[in-house]
């Protein structure tokens, strides 16, 4: 791993830029293009890279795979969690102006929570399927 | 050249013949998802410059402007693409687990397998 | 709650389905929750069939957008019928489910098995019950990509390829379904299927609502698996999981049959799908023609479970055939057999999927005199059989019957002697099983088989007896397949 210095240094700089602007936008994309499935893609691909220099080990004891599993089951559950909790709040699935008092407070609440949750789930998904594939040819090498 | 007016349709059209045809007549399994993305790919351009408004710009709301191209099939699209990206991924981990089951990815390998198979149960 | 049962059909699977992941380590407790959501969506699809019974229709409107605008869940006494076929389906499979996935999927898979049939069933469900043409869509990859992995999960390595294939076909299925989706928005600029219904005629005499027609038209055809693009079916039916099979065969290709009664009659409308467009005479040969060969090719199986997959094919043909009547008698035995075939072909599923659990397979050659060792599930089989060829007192029999009604009543005399002599093509097949397993000796090296498991028999006695007694108290698939057949005949 050592003879790839400039890699290694390009890649140290790069992913915390990478991670940042996914989460730039994720949280933007309420006012301006972009949202949760970009920026999760954009979030795995830090992943992704961190990977390829560093190998599969060295990100999956950041980033057990167990926990990914997890992770795409909650950003999935927080979605529907907010649409079932609007039925409850006294609106039709989905229905985010009932969430709060102010119907636009609601709808902005919904829209980030709802967002957040798509984000959680394709990083999630994105970072597992690399792993499943990643994972398979090292255990044919083997 | 007023039967290349609309040539967004032709490039949708040669994309999804192209597509179309490496689905069919490749055996390697790899080069069928590729093909079958290509040919969904097709499909997502035809969408998207279905909603392309003459002189409109992207559907973000801005002080003075009023033409917009239509967001909606932008949406659709961004759907459909994750769809795609999960079929791909079904497809690929089906050739892998091919691969590791029968030491092929070529279909008519894979099937000359089967039929020794057969013959000797 | 009562007013949220629309989404609550389609929302609890897809709720459970995430939560099943946090269950990976306990596969018992796995089981016994996927059992739960799929009764109470039973219960949920029960009652909304109760609502619309009077001929009511619900429309609920997600995230409060009005229709046409936002996505529309629209419940009449058509998909309240076919959402009770899927989600009855579902339900009574899930006790079989216990004992012959922990035997046939490894147990650390079993919680990502039931995740991706929760996921197969709520795409379905969505399917039959949202009123907007993308959505339908999306669902049709939803339960498409969670039944690529479930058959995927089959013991024998070739289920792997004939997933795969299922995979391109019904992928180039769904494409078609798609573009012509595209091409409708296009020219209405509407989604919603209620509008499509009442924007359409104005544009309707254009190359692109044809070229659209034809698009979905072929599209779910492919994955209804009409003849002759069948293809993908027989295998992925013989090497998914015997659970699987039953699932599959009595709910997959008919909520895709649903989407085409859908498009061609309350979309496009009668009018247009059978008067300016010959459907009529494209369906009809098409379906005879699939009645007849995979008949014959069903006979010449090997392999029981093959035979019913092409028994399955063969059985969509009739449905097609009641279709392509274009009368509203001919849509009542459309309705009527999507309902009696499920249950049947279940029942005859789960029977083979005992016999897999007791003997590892389904070779003629290995069932040889093994009704005598298995005399509880063979019966079974011999009465999913008798009500497959249609004998007199079974539900099978009921929808050969208003078929025949449907041939005569439309002046197609020559249809009514092939839907007879096609009925002796399924005795042949049907014969050749029960010859075997009754008359043969069992092998001298042949091990030991004792009878399948109550889990295993109860479930497979239930759809047996319920095709016996939807054969003699046709109250409620008739009410429902007449109501429904009229509703479609009026348009939207």
């Amino acid at each position: 791993m050592s003879p790839h210095i400039v890699l290694r240094v390009g890649a140290k700089v790069l992913i915390p830029v990478i991670l940042l602007f996914a989460l730039y936008i994720q949280f933007h994309g309420e006012y301006s293009p972009g949202g949760g499935f970009q920026a999760g893609i954009i979030f795995a691909a830090a992943l992704v890279l961190y990977t390829l220099i560093f190998g599969l080990d060295a990100v999956q004891r950041a980033v057990p795979p167990v926990a990914v599993h997890l992770l795409s089951a909650v950003g999935a559950l927080l979605y529907i969690g907010v649409g079932v909790w609007a039925m409850f709040a006294g609106g039709n699935f989905l229905e985010y102006k009932v969430l709060a008092a102010d119907p636009h407070l609601g709808e902005t609440m919904g829209i980030i929570l709802i967002e957040l949750g798509v984000g959680i789930t394709v990083g999630a998904v994105v970072i597992s399927l690399f792993y499943s594939f990643a994972g398979r040819t090292r255990e044919q090498e083997n | 050249m007023e039967w290349l007016g609309l040539f967004n349709y032709w490039v949708v059209v040669v994309l999804m013949m192209t597509g179309f045809y490496v689905v069919i007549a490749q055996g390697n399994l790899i080069k069928k998802i590729v093909g079958l993305n290509i040919f969904q790919t097709s499909v997502f351009i035809f969408y998207i410059s279905l909603s392309k408004l003459e002189g409109g710009t992207a559907p973000i709301y801005v002080e003075g402007i009023t033409a917009y191209s239509n967001p909606l099939p932008h949406v659709l699209i961004l759907t459909a693409i994750v769809v795609g990206v999960a079929l791909t991924a079904v497809g690929l981990a089906l050739a892998v687990r091919i691969h590791e089951a029968y030491g092929s990815i070529e279909e008519d390998e894979i099937q000359a397998q089967d039929e020794e198979d057969a013959r000797n149960t | 709650m009562i007013d949220h049962l629309p989404a609550l059909q389609v929302v609890l699977p897809l709720l459970a389905a995430p939560l099943l992941l946090f269950m990976v380590r306990w596969p018992t407790l796995a089981w016994a929750f996927t059992t739960a959501v799929a009764w109470a969506t039973f219960f949920v699809a029960a009652l909304l069939l109760e609502q619309v019974w009077g001929g009511a229709v619900i429309s609920y409107a997600h995230g409060g957008w009005e229709p046409p605008f936002g996505i529309e869940y629209r419940v009449d006494t058509v998909n309240a019928f076919v959402l009770l076929i899927i989600a009855g389906i579902s339900a009574i499979v899930m006790p079989f489910a216990r004992d012959s996935v922990e035997q046939e999927v490894d147990s650390n898979r079993i919680a990502w098995f039931y995740s991706a049939f929760l996921l197969a069933n709520a795409g379905l469900l969505g399917i039959a019950i949202t009123g907007d043409a993308f959505n339908i869509f999306v669902f049709f990859e939803i339960s498409a990509i969670a039944s690529y992995a479930l058959i995927a999960m089959g013991r024998d390595r070739r289920a792997l390829l004939s997933s795969f294939n299922y995979l391109i076909m019904g992928t180039i299925g769904t494409t078609f379904l798609l573009i012509g989706i595209g091409f409708m928005y296009m020219m209405t600029g509407t989604l919603n299927l209620a509008d499509l219904a009442e924007r359409l005629p104005e544009v309707r005499d254009t190359t692109t609502i044809r070229a659209a027609f034809a698009f979905i038209a072929v599209g779910v055809s492919l994955k209804l698996a009409l003849f002759p693009l069948h293809l993908w079916l027989p295998n992925a039916y013989t090497y998914a999981p015997s659970m699987v099979t039953v699932f599959l065969s009595a709910t997959a290709t008919k909520v895709a049959i649903y989407v085409l009664l859908r498009f061609f009659y309350s979309v496009f409308g009668a009018e247009f799908s059978f008067g300016e467009l010959p459907m009529d005479h494209v369906l009809m040969p098409l379906a005879l023609l699939g009645i007849l060969l995979p008949s014959i090719v069903a006979i010449f199986q090997d392999d029981v479970k093959r035979m019913l997959a092409y028994s399955s094919v063969a059985q969509v043909g009739y449905i097609i055939l009641g279709i392509s009547f274009a009368t509203t008698l001919g849509l009542t035995a459309s309705m009527l057999h999507l309902f009696n075939h499920a249950i049947t072909k279940a029942a005859l599923f789960m029977a083979l999927g005992a016999i897999v659990y007791q003997i590892g397979g389904t070779q003629l050659t290995r069932m040889a005199g093994i009704a005598r060792d298995m005399p509880w599930t063979m019966a079974a089989f011999v009465i999913g059989g008798l009500s497959l060829i249609g004998v007199p007192l079974t539900a099978g029999f009921i929808t050969k019957w208003y078929l025949l009604l449907a041939a005569l009543d439309s002046g197609y005399w020559p249809i009514a002697v092939f839907l007879l002599a096609t009925s002796l093509l399924a005795v042949i097949y049907i014969w050749r099983v029960v010859e075997v397993a009754y008359f043969r000796e069992r092998p001298a090296d042949a091990p030991v088989v004792s009878e399948a498991p109550l889990a295993l028999l109860l479930p497979t006695w239930t759809l047996a007896l319920a095709s016996i007694l939807f054969g003699i108290y046709t109250a409620l698939p008739v009410g429902a397949a007449s109501r429904a057949a009229t509703i479609l005949m009026g348009g939207y």
